[in-house]
């Protein structure tokens, strides 16, 4: 304003400039300096956030990458039956008398007579050391396996089992000779016969499909941990969100934009959505334990209620995503339809609705990405927790216990053993991939779609 | 026509919602969160031994998984409470009250709590004087009590590094605490003196409220930054020793015993903790874990008692068990224990 003022309106009486209008300045260049500094901050502002995003990104890759490969033990096994029939009847309901101790001493005999045959020889280690280089986790997958199939017995099978995590540590580079000194878990001894059965090809690295598909582990065996339950605990929750959210949402932002009458309820009501929306989401999950936990008794853990509870907290934002777009559409639109005899409703079905429907859609997918990465309100209705099964198909397996992607990456977080680190940021990984995968989705979908007017 | 299948399948749901809950075929466990790493390996190894659905096992804290079973009887309720301190009367009120009558309590072992520092860094032998006079806020110095102004271990014990003193101690909400502050801080301050002096000018109608004041006031920790309260587990505390190699951290000898490599532990009284050590009472800072079992959901919650014996057998808790490989001290009393869950003896009143 100072600016124009210098030159004030009204009758020609120009005062000619004091200096040419191409020197700048002491005013012109203190405007201009104002502005590289705007600028400078503004790209300084961006560079901090690039970079602490790279300083994250890098350290959940340099750290979660491993989890995707997993050392593996292959040699033959003759499952003998004196162990793990001792009977002799093939018979299920007999067979199930012998533990998995019984099957660990199979696995460790038949590792054993392979190092033998081999010439494998380590000096300075015990038998239980060899035995320890195998998963915990392989006795019980053995005896699920024979207990389906009892005609196995007294066969020769490959066994194809998981190394122990500190093995499989050694050979991702995180346990070193050095550290195997004052590891209480593992020898020297067992990790340099890990490298001669590297050598002879019976211990081997590969793509971990366990990873996605197995089960959490306790404590003892984070080798075989793996995010199968959390996986299918989330899909089953974003799908009961979407079919709660979406007609609620919808219906509820249509009514309000196109048909309710403007005013106090509907102004209390705008009010308290917008709120809604900033409730810190623990807050829903107290009400989620009170109301469908105490008071619906829906069982503890499952999905439905986890996915009831981050309806509530999704719903605002589908339906302020909604008002937004239906909002955006032009009257004219509306005018010409009604003008040519639609009735009120035909109106909005017909042509505002698929006009609004893109940004529908983003706002839709952006609020299942908020609920998809949401942990605190999933920890007062006891998700958080250790769960070994499977849920069962829908609809009855949205009762059973199960867990969620972000509720994994917590639990392994803090657990004791060191190898839950790389599993607890591969878990990251996979929950960002779906993240971005569903980000880059609502942004394609609003170029191909979006119309302007 | 869109807008009715929507509708339809709404309506599909909201049914299978609806359907009375299916009756429940998994164990429900809470409560402590130094409980939930034994308590999912027997659920694990259970889950592969039995012909029942592997148990679901929650952590969260002692009080809070005594609170929750204290709720009621039912299949909305759960079966089993995981505590790593014993239940106090205020739970068995509480429970007796919304008709939870009958609680198995049993006690499956012993887990230490050691005081350890960056493996690169100096030994530590510390006494339960050494670490009373580094973190309390209040000492006794010549027969008054002043406020703690030591800054180095040196000035605390001569024998001791002259290394700046900085201790991560658990937050208040963990059970660890608990027994931090009666085993160590509270012995060391009746060893240095200052109990006494406490109880001299503790307020109180009787005796016993004044030792109690009296024992509160030694609890009472330092604020200036030498004693850090984490909230958070132990990982949390590694990662802060990780970062300040001068920290000592206070853990769970289990933790201990899976970080060996990172970790140097300190003596207490001139015992090196272990699972040995602390079975034989040598070790002081030690204490029992439990758990307890709603009784009137035996029989109803296919697997619990088979679950409750699978626990305490001594396959499991034994000292050749995997809960001892992985850092639990055994109870040389278990046969008691498991005679005492065979024949479902519920808890008598505390005494």
């Amino acid at each position: 304003m100072t600016d124009i003022s210098q030159f004030p309106a009204g009758p020609m009486r120009v005062t000619p400039p004091k200096q040419s209008i191409l020197t700048a300045s002491a005013n012109m260049k203190r405007r201009n300096a104002a502005e590289s500094r705007f600028k400078a901050y503004g790209v300084a502002a961006i560079a901090i956030a690039l970079g602490s995003l790279a300083i994250m990104l890098f350290t959940i890759f340099r750290d979660g990458t491993s989890s995707f490969t997993q050392a593996q033990l292959a040699f033959p096994m003759e499952l003998t039956a004196e162990v793990l029939d001792p009977k002799g009847n093939r018979d299920r309901e007999e067979m199930t008398k012998v533990t998995t101790v019984g099957y660990s001493k199979v696995l460790v005999a038949a590792l054993q007579a392979e190092l033998q045959k081999q010439g494998i020889v380590q000096d300075g280690i015990t038998d239980k050391e060899i035995g320890e280089l195998i998963s915990k986790d392989a006795a019980g997958q053995l005896r699920a396996q024979v207990l389906a199939d009892t005609s196995l017995v007294g066969t020769t099978i490959t066994a194809d089992v998981l190394a122990g995590g500190r093995i499989d540590g050694y050979l991702k580079g995180r346990v070193t000779l050095e550290t195997a000194e004052r590891d209480s878990n593992v020898t020297p001894e067992q990790l340099l016969l890990a490298d001669k059965l590297s050598e002879a090809g019976i211990l081997t690295t590969g793509w971990n499909w366990s990873f996605f598909t197995s089960p959490d582990a306790s404590d003892q065996r984070p080798e075989a941990a793996g995010l199968g339950v959390a996986l299918l605990g989330s899909a089953y929750m974003m799908l009961i969100v979407l079919v709660t959210c979406v007609p609620v949402g919808v219906a509820a932002s249509i009514y309000l934009e196109e048909f309710a009458p403007k005013n106090r309820w509907t102004d209390a009501i705008e009010v308290n959505i917008s709120n809604l929306a900033a409730v810190p989401s623990i807050v829903f999950g107290i009400l989620g334990l009170a109301i469908f936990i105490n008071f619906a008794g829906l069982p503890n853990s499952s999905s439905v209620v986890g996915a009831f509870v981050l309806s509530l907290m999704t719903l605002p934002t589908i339906i302020i995503a909604t008002r937004a777009s239906i909002k955006a559409v032009p009257p004219s639109i509306r005018d010409a339809a009604l003008g040519i005899g639609a009735s009120k409703m035909q109106t909005v079905f017909h042509h505002v609705l698929p006009l609004a429907m893109p940004g529908i859609l983003t706002g839709t997918i952006l609020g299942l990405a908020s609920a998809l990465g949401e942990t605190a309100p999933l920890l007062l209705i006891g998700m958080v927790a250790f769960v070994d099964n499977y849920p069962s198909a829908p609809p009855e397996g949205f009762l059973d216990p199960a867990t969620a992607l972000p509720v994994q990456v917590y639990s392994w977080a803090s657990r004791a053993d060191p190898a839950f680190i790389e599993r607890s940021n591969g878990a990251i990984i996979v929950l960002l991939v779906f993240l971005v995968i569903m980000n880059v989705g609502a942004i394609l979908l609003r170029r191909r779609f979006e119309r302007r007017w | 026509m869109k807008s009715i299948h929507v509708t339809a399948s709404v309506l599909a749901f909201a049914a299978a919602v609806a359907m009375p809950a299916a009756a429940r075929d998994q164990i429900q466990v809470t409560g402590s969160s130094t409980v939930l790493p034994y308590a999912t390996i027997v659920a694990e190894a259970f889950g592969e031994n039995f012909d029942f659905p592997t148990p679901v096992v929650e952590g969260g804290g002692s009080g809070a998984g005594r609170k929750k079973m204290c709720e009621g009887v039912g299949e909305a309720t759960v079966d089993i409470a995981n505590s790593s301190s014993r239940i106090g009367q205020s739970d068995i009120d509480l429970c007796a009250a919304n008709g939870v009558a009958e609680i198995l309590e049993v006690r499956f072992g012993y887990d230490g709590i050691v005081f350890a520092s960056a493996v690169d860094g100096a030994d530590f032998a510390f006494t339960p004087a050494d670490v009373y006079l580094a973190l309390a806020a209040k000492v006794a110095k010549d027969g008054a009590l002043v406020d703690n102004t030591s800054a180095t271990w040196a000035e605390v014990n001569a024998a001791l590094p002259a290394q700046d003193i900085l201790a991560l101690v658990p937050g208040t909400k963990h059970g660890t605490r608990e027994v931090f502050d009666v085993k160590v801080i509270e012995a060391g301050c009746k060893e240095t003196g200052a109990m006494d002096l406490f109880l001299a000018v503790a307020e109180g109608k009787d005796d016993k409220e004044k030792g109690d004041n009296a024992k509160k006031a030694c609890h009472e920790l330092r604020t200036d930054g030498k004693s850090v309260d984490i909230d958070g587990d132990y990982t949390e505390t590694l990662a802060r020793l990780d970062a300040d190699k001068n920290a000592i951290g206070v853990f769970g000898l289990s933790f201990y015993q899976n970080n060996t490599d990172k970790l140097k532990v300190a003596t207490m009284g001139g015992v090196v903790p272990s699972t040995e050590s602390i079975a034989s009472g040598e070790y002081p800072v030690s204490r029992p874990l439990f758990f307890y079992v709603k009784k009137a959901h035996i029989g109803v919650i296919p697997g619990l008692k088979e679950y409750v014996e699978f626990f305490v057998s001594d396959e499991m808790a034994g000292p050749d068990g995997p809960l001892a490989a992985y850092g639990l001290v055994s109870d040389p009393e278990l046969a008691a224990t498991q005679a005492a869950v065979a024949a479902e003896t519920p808890m008598g009143p505390l005494e």
